[in-house]
Order: structure tokens, then sequence, then C-alpha cells
């Protein structure tokens, strides 16, 4: 058309998209758009390394730098997805090497990751710079040795929360002389002690490291020598943070901490001292994260941490800093906007800590940006939830754990349908909700009728009826990903909604009343052989219902079956 | 049959009515819940089509079972374990255990916490298990736990066989505990005190009686009485 721009100009507009859904918006105006954006598209997230292949991808998008894909689904971060159940990396990668040499980025969540991928990647990608592993498995530190040996260019090496095979510490030694382009490491999931002198030189030799979080292994006494090496230091993340007998640890410690004025973030805080956190006061007035749920210190010296942070925008925390510490809040870190407070005993019968629905309800009162919220507690009530949500209708994340299933309001000893419910009437931008306690379906109608907004939902031992999971599904418009265990919820809803399981990213049940379903990609886990060896009546373990462009998988173990033969439901 | 319905499903997303899904069996609050749907849905759109959605209550039972537990409801004990419950990542599970043994060293793999998981596989299962060995303070309670985690897998081995007794794992020489020590070495289960054992196990492994000879006097010795 006469009037349209020069491809390079749309080029150079798209350019400043930055997020996927733009991008997949401009590439769906016309053919012309679709192609242009095709190839200028230099960022891939992948949100389910199963719903497409790498083939496909590759395809369609033909200049990638950067890479993010998912793997397992949500609940593989609490042993309910069994070992081998697949989201293997190793064929994004060798598709990858092919195709994308000028690759720069891969970020990586859930996957299995073996030591070959790892030095395939570090060996083939010659600008890489920029891994992120985050809860990923399957490989060892020979796996790092290969990165850091190879990858000339590297500037972050994160991993987050990975179970990787601890061979030995020197992995890090492998980091060449002349290698000082490292901006970010974090090591902090790694067992294994490292060599301090190799430590302290690399951080010595790159000027440009802003993030470095240590692994517990690295003893405080190190501490000094590192952030006198690296006082540009944004993000710190400490080892073990004890000592003994060392009286100059603390005021070394105090001078190192006081010459990085940069630090914003703090994190590991293994093993405390209580009587080293004081050192760390001067670094604390323009902290905005601070990760203190290893952190296994009582409440005066923990709250006394805490608020010395008054810019503090995000807390992880034990719940032993109880009650009385989340009272502290509101008055010192007025800016809080995200909490979350873990179990120190979540096997315990009885409560270890003072910490209750009210710690709760004082954060939400007092500090107006909170948005996003992780709590663990033993204890709730509809009051509180009601209280909660009129207080904070600008929350977007709401995860609660009550920790004993099905525990009802412990005042009045009803569900607390009506307390989640209000959460989902009042805060209407929420985005994702995890509930528990006593839920029965209604719950789930006021979750239907109000969270259009919501994106992910967890669900745990609630609801009566297949009512709950149709009220879900047919009124959250939103809904991308759902998860349940333990619900007594069967096919009638699954089949009611069929067309809705084609929006949506992925549906998992365990230990519900499933038998058969249509979709377009069924997989069912179950150890005790195929579905159909077992009566009609019998429900499967394990359903993972997910959309795909990819067909059935090739590369399924043995105890997971597609149900994507004749049963399938194919929807124009 | 089953296929024939969905199709039909297909042709008429929205005809909801061939599924047919009942409510309103005894129990008044299945009523209630059933008058405040439909007095509900009277101003919402979305709920116009969905309306007249009577659920089957063929799990009446299960329902009534968990009202059953709400009006007595028991504490569970300690470290009852529902796989999953709460939610909690390995690495976080035994803050306590830290904090209890002070500055006792602990030698976990990932550094990460007080935690003791190992890997447990058994011969001719199709997944792999995992436990924490801190969860227990005997070998008997081990094996009670290892034997329920398997013997869904037993159970099955039976449908498909038409076994009629039940294979008692780890009692029976059928099946040898072994487990894989810290020198990389495979041990039989239950020499060593068991704080030992939890120290330097590495992975679990439940053998079949044959493949465990060559390990120990009393394994071979269980192999022998076997055939």
């Amino acid at each position: 058309m006469a009037y349209s721009f020069p491809e390079e100009v749309l080029e150079y507009v798209f350019a400043f998209l930055s997020s996927h859904k733009d991008r997949n918006a401009v590439s769906l105006v016309c053919k012309s758009w679709y192609e242009i954006e095709r190839w200028c598209r230099r960022r891939i997230f992948i949100g389910n390394c199963y719903a497409v292949s790498p083939q496909i991808v590759i395809r369609r998008f033909p200049e990638v730098r950067a890479v993010k894909i998912k793997g397992k689904p949500h609940f593989a971060d609490f042993n309910l997805v069994p070992e081998g159940w697949g989201a293997y990396v190793y064929p994004w990668i060798s598709a990858m090497v092919r195709s994308y040499p000028w690759l720069e980025e891969i970020k990586l969540k859930r996957m299995v990751v073996t030591d070959e991928s790892l030095e395939l990647l570090s060996k083939s990608f010659k600008n890489f710079k920029v891994l992120v592993l985050s809860s990923c498995e399957g490989f060892t530190t020979d796996g790092l040795a290969s990165i850091a040996a190879n990858c000339r260019n590297l500037r972050e090496l994160d991993l987050r929360e990975c179970e990787v095979e601890d061979l030995s510490g020197h992995w890090l030694s492998h980091f060449p002389d002349n290698f000082t382009s490292l901006v970010s490491l974090n090591m902090s999931c790694l067992g294994s002690e490292v060599s301090f002198s190799a430590l302290e030189r690399l951080v010595s030799r790159c000027p440009n490291l802003r993030t470095l979080r240590l692994n517990r292994a690295v003893p405080v006494e190190k501490l000094p020598n590192l952030l006198r090496r690296a006082p540009q230091l944004v993000e710190f993340g400490t080892g073990a943070y004890s000592a003994e007998n060392q009286t100059d640890i603390f005021s070394n410690l105090v001078e190192a901490f006081s010459g990085c004025k940069h630090l914003k973030s703090l994190s590991g805080f293994w093993d405390v001292d209580p009587a080293y956190l004081p050192a760390m006061y001067y670094a604390c007035t323009g902290i905005t994260s601070l990760n203190l749920s290893n952190a296994t210190v009582q409440s005066p010296d923990l709250v006394e941490l805490i608020i010395q942070c008054p810019n503090l925008k995000c807390l992880w925390v034990l719940d032993y800093i109880e009650d009385a510490g989340l009272k502290a809040l509101p008055s010192y870190c007025k800016d809080l906007q995200e909490l979350r407070v873990f179990p120190s005993d979540p096997y315990g019968a009885e409560p270890n800590v003072s910490l209750t629905e009210q710690g709760l309800v004082t954060v939400s009162a007092g500090c107006p940006k909170l948005q996003s919220v992780l709590y663990f507690c033993r204890q709730m009530s509809n009051a509180a939830l009601i209280t909660i949500a009129r207080n904070r209708p600008n929350l977007i994340r709401f995860r609660l754990c009550i920790i004993d299933p099905q525990a009802p309001d412990y005042l009045t000893l009803e569900p607390l349908d009506t307390g989640f419910g209000a959460i989902v009437e009042h805060c209407k931008e929420l985005l994702r909700l995890s509930m528990s306690g006593l839920l029965t379906d209604r719950v789930f109608e006021y979750i239907g009728t109000h969270a259009k907004k919501l994106e992910m939902l967890s669900i745990a031992f609630a609801g009566d009826s297949d009512l709950g999971l149709h009220n879900v599904l047919s009124g959250c418009e939103s809904l991308r990903k759902l998860e349940i265990m333990d619900c007594p919820f069967g096919d009638k809803a699954l089949l009611a909604n069929a067309a809705k399981l084609e929006t949506m990213r992925s549906l998992w049940m365990s230990s519900c009343s499933v038998r058969r379903c249509p979709s377009s990609n069924v997989e069912v886990m179950d150890e005790r052989g195929h579905p159909d060896s077992r009566p009609e009546t019998c429900p499967v373990e394990k359903l993972y219902i997910y959309r795909t462009v990819a067909g059935p998988r090739v590369d399924k173990p043995n105890f997971v079956w597609t149900m994507d033969e004749d049963a399938v439901l194919r929807l124009s | 049959m089953e296929v024939g319905v969905m199709k039909m499903v297909n042709k008429e997303k929205l005809g909801l009515k061939e599924t047919e899904l009942r409510l309103g069996l005894p129990g008044t609050d299945e009523e209630i819940m059933a008058k405040n749907l439909i007095m509900n849905s009277n101003g919402k759109r979305g709920y116009k089509e969905t309306v007249d959605l009577k659920l089957n209550f063929s799990d009446m039972d299960r329902t009534d079972d968990r009202k059953e537990k709400n009006l007595h409801k028991e504490k569970t004990p300690a470290k009852a374990q529902v796989v999953g419950w709460p939610p909690v990542r390995s690495f976080r599970k035994n803050i306590m255990e830290v904090q209890k043994n002070g500055s006792e060293e602990t030698t976990d793999k990932t550094g990460m916490g007080g935690a003791a998981f190992v890997k447990v596989s058994m011969d001719g299962a199709p997944y792999l298990r995992k436990v924490d060995l801190k969860m227990y303070t005997t070998y008997q309670e081990l094996f009670d736990a290892l034997g329920k985690m398997f013997s869904s897998f037993t159970i099955g081995m039976m449908d498909f066989m038409n076994e009629s007794k039940l294979i008692d794992l780890l009692n029976d020489s059928d099946y040898v505990p072994t487990y894989e020590d810290k020198d990389g070495d495979w041990m039989l289960v239950g020499d060593v005190p068991w704080k030992m054992f939890v120290e330097s196990c590495k992975r679990l492994r439940i053998m079949k009686g044959t493949e465990a000879i060559g390990l120990a006097p009393r394994a071979m010795e269980k192999c022998k009485n076997r055939s």
C-alpha cells in the first residue's frame, strides 16, 4: 500500500516493544507485520517446553538472542512430579546450537539440565552472556566448570535453588585469569567450598560485578575481604553468618559493609549469630530487598535488623518474626510491597512461634503498597481475611497456606469461603491466588464471579463437587494456570469446559476424582499401569493437561500416558 | 461410547445440556447451594449459558466423609505426611532441625538446611522416590514408610499378574534394601547404628534378592532360601 511504512521503520518501532504480549499482538495485525516481526524478534519466552517444539520456534524466529523456557509444572517443587517425567533442555540446546550461533541468554525454570547440555552450550555459543537456572536439576559442578572455562564473555551465572550434584568447589577456579566480564554470580544453592583465593581474585578482576550470592560454605571471616574488593556491589548474599571467638571480625565487617554504598539486596544468612547482625546496619539504608528465609534467628534481633531498612520493598522471612515483629513493619518499612513468611517448623503438631493471622492483618493495614503476599500460618478467620481484603484492594498476589489441611475459621468453625470471597471481590487486579483451609463449593462461586483477572490458582483439599471446578473454569476469564491437589473434582467439570482448557497454559490435578478427560494434550501419570488396565471407576493418580502445537511428547517415561489418541476433542 | 458423547459436546460447545450435571440430592446444603447458584445467575451473563447445571453426586460418600472429618476434627500427628503438603520446598523443610542441632555440622550435599533427602529406587518400579531420612528415628519407621510408598506399585503388579498373596516388601526376602554410602559402596541397610546410617547414606535401592548376591553373607543366605 502506498502509505505503509518501510520495513526498516516498522522494525525500528517494534524494537521498542519488550513485552511478549505486545509482540504477539503485533504479529497478528497482518501478514507483512508478522513477517517483519518474526525476523526482528530477539527474545523468546516459552511457558511450557512441551507446548511447542524447538523446530517450530526456530522456523518462525530465526534471529533469536535470548530464550526463556519453563519445564515442569509448579507442583514439582513439592515432589508431586515423579523423577524422570521430562523437561529436558538438551533437545532445545542442540537445536539452538545449529540455528542460533549468536545466542546470548538462556534462562530456564524447572528443567532438567545435564552436564552435557552445559558443555555443549559453553562451547557453541561464542557470545554467550547470561545463564539463569531456576529450580533446575540434573547437572553437577563439572557442568559449571565447562561454563566457567569456555564462556569468555559470560556476564551472569545465576543458580537459584537448583539441585546440583556437588562434586567439588573446583569449578570456580576454571574461570580464566583474563576473564573480567562477570556481572552476576549466584552460587547460593551449592554445598561445597570453593577456593577462597580463586573467589577473591575473581571478584577483584571483575569491576562490573553487581551481584554476588555466596554459598553457605563461605565463612563470615571471608566476607570483609570480598566486600572490600567489590564496594560497587548492589546485591549480596552471605554464607554462614557466624564465627567463633573472632574479636576483630565484627569490626572488619562493619568497615566492609559501610564501604558498600550501593547495596540494595541482602540474602544468605545461614547459621546466624545475632551478634554479627548489627555489622550490616550501615548498609541497610539503601536496602530494598531482604531475604532472611534461611535465618533461624529469633525475634528481637531479627526485627532490629529489619527496621534498619526504611526503604524495604521486599521481605522474605521465617515465622520467627511473629506477630510482634510484623507489627513493626508499618512504622519502619512503610514502602513494603512484597512479604513472604515461611514456616520454621511446618511438620510440628503444635505451633512453635507466635505467628497468627493478626500479623498479616497489621501489615495489610499499615503498608499501603503491599501487593504480594505469601504467608504460612496455623490459624485464620473469615474476619481477618475480610479485613485484609478491605485494607488492601491493590493486592495482586495472595498465597495463604494454613498448615493444617481443611482448617476452618478458628473463631466460628465455619469454612473460609467468605474470607477468600472477600479477597477476590475487593482485589480486582488479583493475578495469583493460593488458598487453603476449609473451603466448600461456595468459595469457587465467588472466585468464578469476581476473579476476572486471575491468571493462576492453586487449590488443595477444597470443594465438595464438580460444581466448584466448573465455576472456576467457566468464570475466570483470564485463567492460565490451574493446579489442584486432593479435591473431589472429576470428569464432569472438565468435560463441560473443554474449550476453556485450550485457552490455558496448563491444568494439574492430582489425587482428585478424574477418570477420563478430553483435551489437546492430556498426560496421565500413574504408577499402577495404563489407566485402561483398571476399572472405569478408578480415578487416575495425576493429570496434567496443556495446550500444545507440538503433538504428543516423544520423551515420555513409562509411567506417563497421553490420552490424545481416539478420546481427544479436536477443537477447530 | 465415551467418544461419542465427547463429539456431541464438541459440536455444540454451549450444549451443556448434554452433560446433564445434576444437583440437589438429599442434604440441605446441596439444595441451598443449588438455589443460590440459580439466584446468582440471573444478573450474570456468564452464568446464563451454564445455568441448569445439576450436579450428580456420585461421589456423595466422599463429601460425607469430609463433613465427618470436620465435625470430629482430630489433630493429625506430627510428620504424618501428605505428599506435597504443606507446599514447602525441600530445602526449607528442616530449618527447625538445624536450629535443634545447633552447631552440628550438616553434611547435606546441597548445603541448604538439615534435610537428608535421598533417592529411593526399587527394582522394577517405574520411578524413583525421595525420602528425608531425618524424618525417621529407627529402621522400622523407614521400612514402614518405604513399604507404603511402594505399595501402590506392588498392588499394581498384583493386578497385572493376578497374584493373590501380598508381597510384604521389606520383611520378605524377595526384596533387599541396600544403600550407597559416602564411599560409593553398596551396603545392606540395617547393619550400622541408625544415626551413622543417616549420615552416610547417599541413596537407597531396594534390590531384588537375586541381585544382592555378593553384597553380604546375609543377602546370599536370603537368596538361597528363596530358590
